[in-house]
């Protein structure tokens, strides 16, 4: 079946959500956040390899990711994973037949809750 | 007397893979008329080179869908009315995740070919209702199936936007409309690429024009290829 390709889009045309519905809207988030936490699981694995450079090394580098533009990015994190998380719990729901003719319902409750828990956080980690 | 709108066309142009670009043609049309019709009146008046599909006129051939103002619709049942006002312009272009023909045509061989593959039947005997479960016997008479392979689904799917090995929506549906999954069906469908690829966008039944519901179908399917190998690990001698 091959000799009759489809034409897929460029990859900037994956992440654009306009004239789309809110299933898009979750199909992009999820992709940005899964890429993002996949990026941060190599930057995660640099840091622990910092451990094995002995303690001055390690404390200099604590010290570095106490910058409030680290701790933007542990935030970024926190939300990524809760949206990524959340989500995919829609996506298992509706895979199996659960709640599909609710899905929307379902990501804007799924994401309202994302958002609580996000500001939730924001305000612990910036409030000291 | 009906109130004419003016209304700008703007319309993608391509021929050969050259660069693409959009004409602008400036339409008096009557509100109350098709998107189709207006492309049909600039071909007749203003532009003969102008390409694009359609057939039937009332929804059954699947052949003039296109998008609209960004979005996937049989443009001979979008009433002008309902995409722009008086002074107003309609963006059309051809379908998504299709190799252009020539301007707003597109090759859908690739859904014809696979909706053969997984044995879609285009007409069915009434009493096999494929809405849903509903089951009605009304004697020999058939039906046209609900899925008019428009391929409005596999434009709007962002998976197919990602990847052309995707088997799309509408073949996912017919899969699941046929019944019952041969091993060549199964191959096909309990594969990467197809029902297990979908990413739950919805964007198909979102767009599609019939009462096929692909989105609802794909999740069936999947319970159906999840039975089928539970049943067949059993079953192995
Ligand atoms: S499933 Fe709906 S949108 Fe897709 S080809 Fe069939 S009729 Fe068109
Ligand atoms: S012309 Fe046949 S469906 Fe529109």
């Amino acid at each position: 079946m091959s000799e009759y390709p489809q034409q897929p889009g460029k990859l900037i045309k994956w992440f654009d959500p306009r004239h789309r519905s809110l299933g898009s809207w979750a199909f992009i988030l999820n992709r940005v956040t899964g890429l993002g936490l996949t990026l941060y699981l190599f930057l995660h694995l640099i840091m622990l390899g910092q451990l094995a450079k002995g303690p001055d090394a390690y404390d200099g580098f604590i010290a570095l990711v106490k910058n409030p533009v680290f701790l933007v990015g542990e935030l970024l994190v926190i939300a990524a994973a809760l949206i990524h998380g959340l989500n995919g719990i829609r996506v298992g729901l509706t895979s199996f037949g659960i709640g599909n003719s609710k899905q929307k319902q379902l990501f804007i409750i799924l994401m309202s809750l994302a958002a609580v828990a996000i500001i939730y956080f924001a305000f612990r980690m910036f409030a000291h | 007397m009906v109130d004419l709108w003016h209304v700008t066309f703007e319309v993608f142009r391509q021929k050969d893979n050259q660069k693409s670009h959009f004409n602008f043609f400036e339409l008096d049309i009557n509100p109350d008329e098709y998107v189709l019709d207006g492309i049909e009146r600039i071909w007749a008046f203003t532009d003969r080179t102008l390409v694009f599909s359609h057939a039937c006129h009332h929804s059954t051939c699947g052949a003039c869908g296109m998008l609209v103002n960004g979005v996937e619709k049989l443009t001979c049942i979008t009433s002008i009315r309902d995409v722009t006002r008086d002074g107003g312009k309609i963006r059309i272009e051809p379908l998504r995740n299709f190799p252009i023909i020539s301007d707003l045509s597109v090759d859908m061989s690739s859904l014809y070919s696979r909706m053969e593959a997984v044995g879609h039947q285009p007409i069915l005997p009434i009493q096999e209702e494929d809405s849903k479960g509903k089951v009605k016997s009304e004697g020999d008479l058939l039906r046209l199936a609900d899925c008019i392979e428009c391929g409005l689904c596999i434009s709007a799917c962002p998976i197919a936007l990602t990847t052309s090995n995707y088997i799309g929506p509408a073949v996912l549906a017919g899969a699941q409309q046929h019944g019952e999954l041969t091993p060549c069906i199964l191959e096909l469908v309990n594969s990467e690429n197809g029902a297990w690829r979908c990413h739950s966008a919805y964007e198909c039944t979102e767009v599609c024009p019939s009462n096929v519901d692909p989105a609802w179908r794909i999740m069936e399917l999947r319970r159906k290829i999840i039975a089928n190998r539970f049943s067949s690990f059993f079953t192995r001698k």
